[in-house]
């Protein structure tokens, strides 16, 4: 039988790279194999998962150097070539043990970025109506599929640099809240996302983008806030 | 520094970087045709002084570097050396100014 060659990571802050083999199946995921080592060959492993089909964002982590989705990646697609995949924790989070991060500071700054629906309707009121074709709403199309899997904010190196920085994935979210035609946060959310810790940190490297396993586009969500962040300086929305 | 001054710091920064898309072509196209057939600092100067098209050309320039270089040290010194507030912001408008006064003075020197 094929084997694979695993490297996890064990510990907090400060570990080391444990050694297992794994059988090798068709169609096999990098969390098969996370799963199959916890199940079979040391229980004492410590890894996140919940949905396995790519809709709850808590299996995250780094696999041979790249943030991933682990229920969705093929053990074929992380290899690339080779026989040996390493697994980490996800970068720029506080490693709690094994492959968990801790996400508190990751969902903080979506509070921060006043990523939270601010409405003023009551249940009197008629329902909003919405055309899927509006201006706004097409804006938003994708970026409403985030699913906080974190891994923009693993790939970030803008986070790396300035850790009080958003982060692609809040600064996401506060986009789908600006154009909102619902929300009533305003120019206060836009406050909220401007400068040194916000979209104007954001260098446009693209790797959010490049890395984001739903293929949304963070880095055009943050152009987007700092279009929307000058326009308002003259009391103007695009 | 408040959000509404980091925004206007951005779109500065981006305005000056237009203008000196421009700049730096023209210049460098200038240098080239300029030196062609070689050229004397006198027969620069002679083509330079007194022309009010070049003057307010490079100080233009001039003045979109000393505004430009200082916003985008200001993220530099905060991503690479940890160093934020108003601290930095002082010395970078020292610098900001350090520029423009050393730069109109090269301007002045061609044109007058």
């Amino acid at each position: 039988m094929n084997t694979l060659k695993i490297q996890v990571w064990r510990g907090g802050a400060k570990g080391s790279f444990q050694r297992f083999e794994v059988p090798r199946h068709e169609s096999q995921t990098v969390l098969d194999v996370v799963t199959y080592i916890q199940r079979a060959l040391d229980p004492t492993l410590a890894y996140r998962f919940a949905c396995r089909v790519g809709m709850c964002g808590s299996c995250a982590m780094t696999v041979n150097g790249v943030p991933r989705w682990t229920c969705r990646t093929h053990v074929d697609i992380a290899l690339k070539s080779g026989n040996e995949l390493i697994i980490g924790p996800l970068r720029n989070l506080p490693v709690i043990r094994d492959l968990v991060t801790d996400m508190r500071e990751f969902f903080d700054k979506w509070a921060r970025a006043k990523g939270y629906f601010e409405g003023q309707r009551t249940r009197r009121d008629d329902f909003a109506k919405i055309p899927p074709e509006g201006k706004d709403r097409k804006q938003v199309d994708t970026a409403i599929e985030c699913i906080g899997c974190a891994v923009c904010y693993a790939s970030c190196d803008v986070v790396t640099w300035n850790p009080d920085y958003l982060g692609p994935a809040a600064l996401n979210r506060a986009w789908t809240l600006v154009k909102d035609e619902r929300d009533v946060a305003g120019t206060g959310r836009l406050r909220a996302v401007a400068g040194d810790a916000g979209c104007h940190s954001c260098h446009t490297h693209l790797s959010c983008t490049e890395r984001c396993p739903k293929q949304l586009s963070p880095t055009a969500s943050i152009a987007g806030l700092k279009r929307e962040s000058f326009l308002s300086l003259f009391g103007k929305s695009s | 520094m408040n959000a509404r001054a980091q925004t206007l710091l951005w779109a500065v920064q981006r305005a000056s970087a237009a203008v000196l898309g421009v700049c730096v072509a023209v210049h460098l196209a200038t240098m080239v045709y300029a030196i062609r057939g070689g050229l004397s600092a006198a027969e620069i100067l002679s083509r330079t002084q007194g022309s009010a098209g070049w003057f307010a050309f490079y100080s233009t320039f001039v003045l979109a570097v000393s505004v430009h270089a200082p916003i985008g040290l200001r993220s530099v010194l905060a991503e690479w050396l940890g160093w934020h507030g108003r601290g930095r912001d002082a010395a970078l408008l020292a610098l900001a100014m350090l520029l423009a006064v050393l730069g109109m003075r090269a301007v002045f020197g061609v044109f007058l």
